[in-house]
Order: structure tokens, then C-alpha cells, then sequence
């Protein structure tokens, strides 16, 4: 599989740490965090914390959330909606696997970091 | 929120309908279903678009103490589980009486058999001109309560109109959360209405004291703006400039829906004793209806009336006899309580007492030998004895002499045990005011099981929302279990019911070594825990483990795992060690050479005599590492929970009245002890005479230096709460005085929990522990150090020297880079 109209090749699923995150850089606009969560679950969001835009990717990555490291909002991983009592949502990503390789949207890759 | 489908073919009892999803409404529903399950099928309407939540409890989401989920009352399975059919967020118009139906905005019509009006409570809006403008709000619901958050993150000014029960609790929310906040009010003193003169201007002065700007005798003439609220001004021509004004003058029953139904409204919609109103089929309860001539904005009135409501739903009617009120203040760290009527009249004594330097202010009101007031100001521990005595009408002639010193005194004895003064409470007396729970129904909660805090919290809800009757839950639990009370200290955190303490006891004595391991072994509730118990999980097992452990990085905070410190635009910090902040011209050569070839904005003197150079990107941490390394320098840990610097002065090889040669031991001890892990940040200093000009004594470990030896001083902080350290003892010799640090820090990382400074270790454990372990053991100490030493054989390779050959470059490098006109890099 690689990069087609639809989808970018960005890279092998073993290159991302299990409960940790790597990024995509996109010119011209925010990264995009792939992360790779303890069940082996991978998911993409913009790399941007909807309250003070901290780097999500550099968060603590537990079940299926991650902690911003500036003020430990919790980010849900599947719906880039904040949880418990914060507001805000983080725009996601559509990702699929195949035969290993981690494939993101382009379209929505382009339009979330635009 | 969704609808449920309303009824089930089959289903022919008769429909409770609730008008209202808030605290009335869901706790008269609670309170029918614990006397009969079954008899009613029942739907709820609200008007807001959320589950049941405990709307008194907003003023600690607003100060960020608690979070929306903390306060709910009743989750989304509650209404499942009892079959209880939810319409939130479409609220109902209009009720046809003679059809016996409801409609919502919605155009959703249904009809009921008997139905319930728990419409609450409206705000109070002041007809000022201005009043609706964009950044008027009340305090009344979680959507005011996200307006403010949304108004405090943008910072500026805030004017709370109204000093009451709520006003301030707004106001000290936002005051928190970093606004300017006025409070106007319109009496002379603060909350008159629950309190006296003399209490309400204490309270004034504490909270002036917090920043806050009160202005009594204010009276508001418009709220002006362009668009949106600019600010307020008073009669008088002041103008207060606001980016968001709060109106918490007041509330008043919500009737429309009542009035415009036909049913009895005086000021609030007419009820007998049975919360039954001039319809029979229609029942009210809560702050929207008036009893016996009285209308309620306090929440403890409503429990009763519920309970009165149930049992005449299943006709066994006991009625309603009005309530006597007291109130608290939710402002933490000012402790306000106020029952029953505190004005004077006729026949009416004050008993008073002042504690000025304690801010202490109490006033029992007595007449004919029994309480009918009290006004507790600083010390409320005895809020709910007073309020006991009141409510039972107790004669207290036998106690006058010492009623004002409290019950633990009037129970003979200073020190009398709380236990007993629980247990003389009566069985009515309310324990939890935030949930309504009698002392009857924690003791049978109690007996049917719930043997510990959290229990009673899930159960019964004791003590689950502002949290200050902690004391007497745990009380009742010691009263009636005994010694099968399972007490303790706090969880970890919500993934787990163990403490800190029993975690690490465990990991030592399981030989546990990995956090996967220990998340087995002790139940972990989630599966890979969480931001708070991962990283302390990794330093037990690192502590325990030396050389043997394999640090998890991903339990690591940013900092730690990138070896630098996150500023806010996501770019790092980057301090390198100077030991003793010592220097030279090369590595200040290469620390300037750093700071222009990576365009490094800013470069700052820290306070722990080190150079900080800011705005470094992550992909070129590793690069400025090289540079710094190639000149002898390595990671000064200034973003770790370890050892930071080690401040010191010149000493005797300069300074006229150095005694001892601090400089030197700055670095001996700082050579010993750089790059070791700690339950949170370490740092020493060194001072070379009693003058101390490194600042020793506010130090985790100090050393001041005196003509015949080194006095050595632990614990000390110059954070938010600076305390001095604690003199842990006088040693002769510059190896002695290394001896100690040592075995010190080895003791500290040992037994201080998790992100526990030395300070409130030592506070915990007491500075006579540290100084058995370390002064009076000799062999212990020495062990303690060998332990460090050896701990320290493994943590002393440069983190940064091992990245900048190469090491994890996946932490510094993007996965793949994507250019939108030429693909993927």
C-alpha cells in the first residue's frame, strides 16, 4: 500500500511507541499526533490542545485518552472531544492500517492543519 | 439528549410526570421510588439538555475544585436502570389541567395522572438598562458556569452585582481562575441576610485580603456597553470597567407555567402540607412553591418537603412542617456558618465570642434557654451541634456557661473525643447538607454494608460533594463498625483504592517490577492507568529497582522524557548543570554559541545560579546538546523530579567572613548527587557563614557552614508556602556532612510519596523520624548511603551525552513530513 488520492503512507505501526505518539509534519500548517494506545489501537489528531494549544503528542497516552502536558486536560484519542469537565474538541483524523503501514486522510489531514 | 420511548404497550400504571430534571424534581422521584419502585411509571422533563446534577456544588466547578462529572447526582443508568423516561433540553410550555396533558417547546404532548411542578427558581435580573447585554449573566446553571470559564480563560475584569451567598462564591471562583473581580452590594455589610455586622465585615476583610474589590452601599444604575458589557455604574457616577458582569441579586420562584395553568401562585405556587397544590392531580415542590406563607432559595428544605411528597404519593402522608435553615459559605479556606434568626428582639441574649488574632467570631442567639440563632465566623466545627440543639427547641440552661466554647467543651473536657461527639448526636441530626442525609441514614447505610468513606459516598452520598463532613462520615464509620472501619489515607489515584504507601510496601514486597506487574497484582481499575499514577508507579519501581528497572518512558512527563522543559508555543528550555554555579569562559563560550545558532530568543539567569536558554525547538534539542557537551557540559536536570542545582556561596577562599570553603563542598555534594531520581525536585545549598547568602535554610537540604563544623538543615521550601528548614544536627567534617546529605536523600526517596517536596514529608513523618533514621542510627545511615551511592553508580550517565549520539531519536524526529504540493518527504 501507499500514498494515493485518498490516503498518505506516513509510515510503519512499529515506529510509533505503544502509549506514546509520533507526529506528522505538514508545511505550512499544525502537526499531525498519530498515536498508538496499549491495545494497539492507532489514531490521528491535529497536534494542538483545544484550550492553550499544547502539543498533544507530547502528553501521557492512558486508555483511550491523552493528557495535554501543559494543563493535563484529557483528550479523548477517538473524538478529539475533551473529557470530564473541560470544553473544546481537537479536530481527528481518519486513519486505517494496512499490512503494517499507518495511513491518515488526506483531505482531512489538509484541512486540519490548514 | 435523546428520547426514550415514553411507554411501553403493556403499561398500566399510573404516569408520574416531573416537570423539572434538578434537584427537587430527581430527589422527589428518589424518595417515591425508595418507598415503592414499582406503583408509578414515571417521565421527567428538563429544561437544560444534561443528566440530574447537584446544582449547589457549581461554585466548586467554577473555582475548579470539583468537575461537572463530580457533581452529578444521577447518571444516564440511573434513569435506565429505574425504568425512568428523560426529556432534558426541550422544556415544557404549557399544562391543560383539563386534559390532564403537558406540552413542550418541542411539541412533544403528554399526558399524566399525577404530575409534579419542580421548575426551581429564577435569577433575579435588576431592570437597569444594560441588562441584556452580551457578558450579562446570572449564576444559576453549568451553561453560566461555561460562560465564566469561558470569560476567565480570556482574562480582564469582572463585577459580581450582589455580596449574597452566591455573588461571593462567584466571585471567588473568578478570582481563582485569575479575573479582577468587584463585588457591588447594596447593603451596608456582606450576606446580611445570613449574617450579623460583625461577621460580614470579617468577611469583607478576607476577602479584600484575596484581591478582591467589595464595595457595600452600591447601588447599580446602568451596565453599559457598546455591542457587549463594558462596565457598570453606580448612582453615585463611579464606573467600573467589566468584561463580564454576574447579577446574583437574588432569586425568585419560578410560576409562570403554575400561574398561567390556573393553580394557586402567591409568591411562589401555593401547597399544603402534602406538597399537594390547588389541584389535587397537581403536586409542587422545591424552591418554586410557597408553604404555609414561606418560600425557600436554601437547599435542606427541599429534602424534607420531598420526603412529605413521597409519602403522600403512597398514601401514607406524614406533611410538611416548614424548614429552619442554616447556611456555609462554599469559599474554601473561609469557613462562614449561619442558622436560625440572629436579630435580636426581645428577650433574645447574645452569648459572644472574638478570637481576633485566630479570626475567630462566634454568636449564639438564646431566648427563653434555647437556641434560636447562631453566626459562626472562622471555627464552624460546631455549625451542626448548634444547629441540632435549635432545631430540637433543646433546652440549654445547664450548658449556658460553656455553650460558646462548643460541644466538646460542654461534653466535659477540652479535648473531648469527636467520636463522642458524634455519637451524641441524634439520629435526625443532618450530617451532609449538600445531599440531605440524616445521621440515621449514614448508621443504616453503614450497617447494610458500606463499610468504608467511599461506600457511603456511593451509597447513601454522605460527604460526596463539597466534602466537609469528611470528618464525621469517618466517625460514623469508627462508631459504628469499630476496628473493621477501613480507613486510610488517599487512594493514588481513581485507578486504584490503594494508597501511595501500600503500593510501594507492595512493590518492594512482591518483588514487582514493572508497572504492567504492579496493575495486575493490585486491581488496577483502568487498563494502563492514568497521568497521575503512571509516573509515580515508575520512580517506586525505578527507587526500588536500581540497574535492574527499565524506565518507561511513556510514564514519563514530557519534560522528563525530552530532557528539557515544554514553554507554552511547545518550544523547550534547555539549563545546563554549572556545579556550585561555578563557570568558565568555555562553557560561557558555548552556551553563546548555542544561543545564536539555534536563534535562541532569550537566555535568563536563573535563581539556582544556572543560564537558562529559551525557545529551543524539540527536533534540535539533540544538536544543542552535542555543542554543550563537546564543552564539558551536561544536563542540569532542571526539568526533572531530581536533583536540581546546588546553590552556594564564595566561601573562605574569598569572602572575608567565610568560615569553611562552601564553594568547594557546593560541588563535591552536587558531583555526589546529580542525575538521581526523586519523588519530586531536590535542591541543596551551601552558605559559608551563618550570614547564609545562598539562601540555605529554604533548601530541601542546607548546609551552613560556622567556624567549628557544618550545621545541617533539611526540609525547607521557598514556594508557595516557604518554610524554613527544619536543624537536623551540627557535624564536625566537610565527609561527614556528604555522609548525611546522602543518606538523606536516599531516606527521602524511600519514604516521601510520589510528588512530595521535603517540606510536607517531614511535616507528615515529623523531623524526630529523620532525625532517629539519620543522627541516632549510625549503621542505619550509613546503609542508607551505601544504598544511595549505589543507586547512584547507574543514574549518572548523561542523559543528553546518550541522546545526542542517537539514542530515542523518535522522541525529537516527526514520523513523516508532508508537503501538499510534493507528497511525503
Amino acid at each position: 500500500m501507499t500514498t494515493t488520492a485518498e490516503w498518505l503512507d506516513i509510515g510503519w505501526v512499529d515506529q510509533i511507541p505503544v502509549r506514546g505518539s509520533r507526529t506528522v509534519q505538514v508545511e505550512g500548517g499544525d502537526d499531525i499526533a498519530v498515536f498508538r494506545t496499549a491495545e494497539g489501537k492507532i489514531f490521528a489528531l491535529l497536534d494542538r490542545c483545544p484550550h492553550k494549544h499544547g502539543r498533544l503528542s507530547q502528553g501521557i497516552v492512558h486508555g483511550g485518552a491523552v493528557a495535554c502536558p501543559l494543563h493535563n486536560w484529557r483528550i479523548s484519542l477517538s473524538t478529539g472531544e475533551a473529557l470530564g469537565e473541560d470544553k473544546g474538541c481537537t479536530p481527528t483524523v481518519p486513519v486505517k492500517i494496512d499490512g503494517g503501514r499507518v495511513l491518515i486522510c488526506r483531505a482531512s489531514t489538509l484541512k486540519a492543519a490548514a | 439528549m435523546e428520547h426514550r420511548p415514553i411507554k411501553a404497550e403493556s403499561d398500566t400504571r399510573e404516569h408520574l410526570v416531573v416537570i423539572g430534571n434538578g434537584m427537587a424534581g430527581c430527589r422527589a422521584v428518589e424518595e417515591l421510588l425508595a418507598r415503592d419502585p414499582t406503583r408509578y411509571r414515571v417521565t421527567i422533563f428538563g429544561a437544560e439538555p444534561r443528566v440530574n446534577y447537584n446544582r449547589i456544588m457549581l461554585s466548586p466547578v467554577l473555582a475548579g475544585e470539583k468537575s461537572f462529572d463530580d457533581i452529578v447526582i444521577n447518571d444516564a443508568d440511573w434513569y435506565a436502570t429505574n425504568g425512568i423516561a428523560l426529556i432534558a433540553g426541550d422544556p415544557v410550555v404549557a399544562i391543560d389541567r383539563a386534559a390532564k396533558t403537558v406540552t413542550t417547546r418541542g411539541g412533544v404532548c403528554e399526558s399524566y395522572d399525577k404530575l409534579l411542578i419542580a421548575t426551581g427558581s429564577d435569577p433575579f435580573i435588576i431592570p437597569v438598562p444594560g441588562k441584556d447585554l452580551p457578558g450579562v449573566i446570572a449564576f444559576r446553571d453549568m451553561d453560566d458556569v461555561g460562560t465564566m470559564l469561558d470569560a476567565a480563560e480570556r482574562g480582564g475584569s469582572a463585577v459580581v452585582i450582589g455580596g449574597g451567598l452566591l455573588g461571593l462564591e462567584a466571585a471567588h471562583g473568578l478570582s481563582l481562575r485569575g479575573m479582577k473581580v468587584t463585588v457591588l452590594h447594596l447593603m451596608p455589610t456582606l450576606m446580611e441576610r445570613q449574617l450579623d455586622e460583625a461577621a460580614g465585615w470579617l468577611l469583607k476583610q478576607a476577602l479584600e485580603a484575596r484581591g478582591q474589590t467589595i464595595l457595600t452601599g452600591a447601588d447599580t444604575a446602568e451596565i453599559v456597553g457598546d455591542g457587549k458589557v463594558e462596565g457598570v455604574r453606580l448612582k453615585d457616577g463611579t464606573l467600573i470597567p467589566a468584561d463580564l458582569v454576574v447579577m446574583a441579586v437574588g432569586i425568585r420562584p419560578s410560576t409562570a407555567l403554575a400561574r398561567d395553568a390556573g393553580l394557586a401562585v402567591g409568591r411562589g405556587i401555593q401547597v399544603d402540607d402534602h406538597m399537594v397544590t390547588s389541584d389535587p392531580d397537581v403536586l409542587a415542590v422545591g424552591e418554586c412553591v410557597e408553604h404555609d406563607g414561606q418560600v425557600y432559595g436554601l437547599v435542606a428544605p427541599l429534602w424534607d418537603m420531598c420526603r412529605s411528597l413521597a409519602d403522600g404519593l403512597v398514601e401514607q402522608p406524614s406533611g410538611y412542617r416548614g424548614s429552619v435553615t442554616s447556611t456555609k459559605l462554599k469559599v474554601s479556606g473561609i469557613d462562614v456558618f449561619s442558622a436560625g434568626d440572629f436579630s435580636g428582639g426581645d428577650g433574645c441574649e447574645d452569648i459572644v465570642l472574638r478570637d481576633a488574632s485566630r479570626g475567630v467570631y462566634k454568636r449564639v442567639i438564646v431566648k427563653d434557654d434555647r437556641i434560636v440563632g447562631a453566626v459562626l465566623y472562622g471555627d464552624t466545627a460546631d455549625g451542626n451541634w448548634y444547629f441540632d440543639l435549635l432545631k430540637k427547641q433543646e433546652d440549654v440552661s445547664d450548658l449556658r456557661d460553656v455553650l460558646i466554647f462548643g460541644q466538646a467543651f460542654a461534653s466535659g473536657g477540652g479535648q473531648a473525643d469527636p467520636k463522642a461527639a458524634v455519637a451524641a448526636l441524634s439520629d435526625d441530626a443532618e450530617i451532609c447538607g449538600c445531599n440531605g442525609v440524616t445521621k440515621g441514614q449514614v448508621v443504616s447505610c453503614i450497617a447494610k454494608g458500606a463499610h468504608s468513606l467511599d461506600a457511603v459516598r456511593g451509597t447513601c452520598k454522605a460527604s460526596a460533594s463539597c466534602g466537609s463532613c469528611t470528618g464525621l462520615v469517618e466517625n460514623l464509620l469508627a462508631l459504628t463498625l469499630g476496628d473493621d472501619v477501613q480507613s486510610g489515607p488517599k487512594t493514588m489515584c481513581k485507578c486504584t483504592s490503594f494508597g501511595h504507601d501500600d503500593v510501594r510496601r507492595e512493590i518492594v514486597a512482591q518483588g514487582m517490577k514493572s508497572i504492567p506487574e504492579v496493575m495486575q497484582k493490585l486491581h488496577w481499575l483502568t487498563p494502563d492507568g492514568c497521568s497521575s499514577c503512571r509516573p509515580a508507579l515508575n520512580y517506586y519501581l525505578l527507587c526500588a529497582l536500581p540497574g535492574e528497572y527499565v524506565d518507561d518512558q511513556q510514564s514519563r512527563f514530557v519534560n522528563e522524557r525530552l530532557h528539557a522543559n515544554i514553554q507554552k508555543d511547545g518550544t523547550y528550555s534547555v539549563v545546563p548543570r554549572m556545579w556550585g554555579g561555578l563557570t568558565n569562559p568555555r562553557e560561557l563560550r558555548a552556551i553563546a554559541d548555542v544561543v545564536e545558532k539555534y536563534n535562541a530568543p532569550m537566555v535568563k539567569v536563573t535563581g539556582g545560579q544556572r543560564l537558562d536558554i529559551f525557545g529551543i525547538k524539540k527536533e534540535d534539542l539533540p544538536a544543542v546538546w552535542a555543542d554543550l557537551n563537546a564543552a564539558g557540559m551536561v544536563s542540569g536536570h532542571a526539568y526533572g523530579k531530581a536533583l536540581r542545582t546546588v546553590k552556594t556561596c564564595v566561601g573562605s577562599e574569598w569572602c572575608r567572613f567565610g568560615t569553611q570553603d562552601s564553594t568547594g563542598l557546593g560541588v563535591k555534594l552536587e558531583r555526589m548527587s546529580w542525575g538521581s531520581w526523586m519523588p519530586h525536585k531536590f535542591k541543596i545549598a551551601v552558605s559559608g557563614c551563618p550570614r547564609n547568602c545562598a539562601e540555605a535554610t529554604i533548601k530541601d537540604f542546607g548546609v551552613v557552614c560556622v567556624d567549628s563544623g557544618y550545621e545541617l538543615h533539611v526540609g525547607g521550601n521557598g514556594g508557595i508556602h516557604v518554610r524554613a528548614t527544619d536543624l537536623l544536627c551540627k557535624v564536625a567534617t566537610e565527609q561527614e556532612a556528604m555522609d548525611y546529605c546522602a543518606a538523606f536523600i536516599q531516606l527521602y526517596r524511600e519514604e516521601a510519596r510520589y510528588l512530595e517536596r521535603t517540606a510536607p514529608w517531614i511535616e507528615r513523618v515529623g523531623l524526630e523520624h529523620i532525625k532517629a533514621r539519620i543522627v541516632d542510627d549510625a549503621p542505619g545511615r550509613e546503609a542508607l548511603r551505601a544504598r544511595f551511592l549505589y543507586s547512584q553508580s547507574f543514574s549518572q550517565d548523561d542523559p543528553w551525552a546518550q541522546r545526542a549520539e542517537g539514542a530515542e531519536a523518535e522522541h525529537h524526529a516527526p514520523m513523516a513530513r508532508f508537503t501538499p504540493q510534493k507528497e511525503i518527504a
